[in-house]
């Protein structure tokens, strides 16, 4: 089944076509990776999706509803998660805190606070649970970022470039914990470590200058002649 | 303890010691302090908004003016009793708070400041156009025959402080409850990073609509008991200046924490009457010591003690 679909989405910011009739399908349980230059329009395109930013044009359909005019909160609530790429969290209230916002929208009490333990638990942050979040070190926030997407249970979890600032082995946790949420959870994930993409995509969406320029498998991706001028340069 | 159980015994414990200082303080002591619980409770409200939500409102009298002339008007010229006065004016309180709130949330930061501003001044100038029935500028007193609620006289000062204590004591015990739920909580994270928490699925217009409700609400209260326990409803309480005061004293005591309104309330009142007992320029005085307290405690009395000493400050 697809759970996501776009049909002709388009972001204009004054002339500048930052996402250009983009025809997008993600198909349940999928792992799917978004990659493109820097400036190709996959922040946009997300933000399109989860409801940060208005298109210019095109529709946007989630487990088959239309939800182009719903509001984010309310698609949010339809079971979508997205951290952000530039870090989010509260700043001034705990790890614990943070997380537990994520998680009370749909759990109260004990149950709640169990979901908060085993988010930060997988994230390998349980032991910095009262740390305020603008204390953590900046791999941590970002930690802390998937966190918050995980206690939200979502059908769709938006991950845009997760592991920016993460250390070696934060991202082997990482990727480690990506390949435990396949095919449980249907993931788009934006990412420029090609590494993580080969190892935990199911398929690659390339995006240059706001148009998709190719779609596949991670092989094939890196095969493609295109894909390897428009992104990975001398390839 | 958990933090719950100690902010509730150190809450619980402040009205108790209201309660008890009833019988020991001086007269003019005893009077003061129940002026100062009825305004506490008029920050109280205020604090919601502003310290819990992080909404900076500049129009709070039209609020507490809300609740005194709704109180006050159907006294005068409908014949309310105190009881069903006082039930008026928290439902004028409510409307008024409702329709600001749905007006004025549409603007954030200074255009929020601007907005409320201007309809509370709009507010003001309603009730001095209609002087007929307001009496303007010179308001009106309410008759010692008119503040009887079920028997209790409320022109007595002991009844007026038990009065004015069992407000405070609601206003309190509701924030400090509010703040402790998942809605309260949601405030401070609304406060802390607005984008981030309708990320998280959550309406945070509705949020800062019931925010603005419940401080609009507590905020008539304390307006409504004020005329009644004071016997005197006159348009200076819809003024800018009854913004500025709720704004003044949560900063001082400390916003976004329980305690703070009334800290804050009662170190005010007292620098201004002590100030005032040794020279005439005694805003000079009073000036001076807040300009001292804000470099040296930003987060106000509340907040410092919060930072320096209890963590688990609510
Ligand atoms: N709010 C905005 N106003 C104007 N231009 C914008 C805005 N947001 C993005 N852009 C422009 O749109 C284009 C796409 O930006 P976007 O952030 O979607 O790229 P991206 O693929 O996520 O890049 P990166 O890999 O650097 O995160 C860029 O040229 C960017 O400068
Ligand atoms: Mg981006």
């Amino acid at each position: 089944m697809t759970l996501l679909s776009t049909r002709g989405l388009s972001k204009h910011f004054a002339g500048l076509r930052a996402v250009e009739n983009v025809d997008f399908d993600l198909p349940e349980g999928e792992v799917r990776a978004l990659i493109g230059p820097n400036g190709a329009g996959k922040t946009t395109l997300v933000g399109m999706i989860c409801g940060r930013i208005t298109p210019s044009a095109g529709r946007i359909a989630f487990d088959r509803a239309d939800i182009t005019a719903l509001p984010a909160h309310r698609r949010i609530r339809r079971g979508m998660a997205y951290t952000f790429q530039i870090t989010s969290v509260f700043a001034r209230l705990p790890a614990r805190e943070n997380v537990a916002l994520a998680a009370r929208r749909r759990l109260r009490g004990a149950e709640a606070d169990a979901v908060v333990h085993e988010a930060l638990d997988r994230v390998g942050l349980l032991d910095r649970i009262d740390q305020e979040a603008g204390d953590l070190s900046y791999g941590h926030q970002r930690l802390l970022e998937i966190a918050m997407g995980l206690a939200q249970a979502p059908r769709l979890l938006i991950l845009d470039e997760p592991t920016q600032g993460l250390s070696e082995s934060e991202i082997a946790g990482f990727t480690a914990l990506l390949r435990d949420l396949a095919g449980r959870t249907t993931v788009l994930l934006i990412e420029h470590n090609m590494s993580v993409v080969m190892e935990t995509a199911d398929r690659v969406t390339v995006l240059d200058y706001g148009a998709v320029l190719a779609e596949g498998t991670p092989a094939e991706i890196h095969e493609n002649a295109a894909v390897q001028a428009a992104y990975l340069g001398t390839g | 303890m958990s933090a719950a159980r100690r902010s509730l015994a150190l809450h619980g414990g402040l009205i108790a010691l209201l309660f008890a200082l009833q019988f020991v303080l001086p007269d003019y002591h005893h009077g003061n302090l129940a002026r100062i619980m009825v305004l506490a409770s008029y920050a109280v409200g205020y604090n919601i908004l502003f310290g819990y939500t992080g909404l900076l409102s500049l129009g709070h009298a039209l609020f507490f003016a809300a609740g005194m002339y709704g109180m006050g008007l159907t006294i005068q010229h409908l014949g309310f009793t105190p009881a069903p006065a006082l039930v008026a004016g928290l439902v004028t309180g409510i409307v008024v708070s409702a329709g600001l709130a749905l007006l004025a949330l549409r603007t954030s930061g200074v255009a929020f400041m601007i907005v409320t501003l201007m309809f509370a001044q709009a507010g003001y100038l309603t009730i001095l156009y209609f002087g007929e029935y307001t009496r303007g500028d010179e308001g009106f007193v309410i008759q010692q025959a008119e503040r009887v609620l079920w028997g209790i006289d409320l022109s007595d000062p002991t009844n007026r402080y038990f009065a004015a204590l069992i407000l405070f004591a609601i206003c309190l015990m509701t924030c400090l409850h509010l703040v402790q739920r998942p809605f309260g909580k949601t405030l401070v994270a609304v406060r802390e990073n607005e984008e981030r928490v309708r990320m998280l699925g959550y309406d945070t217009f509705a949020h800062k609509l019931g925010a603005m409700i419940v401080s609009g609400t507590i905020s008539a209260a304390a307006g409504a008991v004020y005329g009644l326990l004071f016997g005197y409803v006159g348009a200076s309480f819809a003024s800018v200046q009854y913004s500025i005061f709720p704004l003044l004293w949560v900063l001082l005591g400390g916003a976004g924490t329980v305690l703070g309104p009334f800290i804050g309330t009662l170190f005010m009142f007292y620098l201004i009457d002590f100030s005032s007992g040794i020279t005439t320029a005694y805003m000079l005085i009073a000036g001076v010591a807040l300009v001292v307290l804000t470099l040296f405690a930003p987060q106000g009395l509340t907040g410092e003690l919060r930072r320096r000493l209890w963590r688990w400050l609510p």
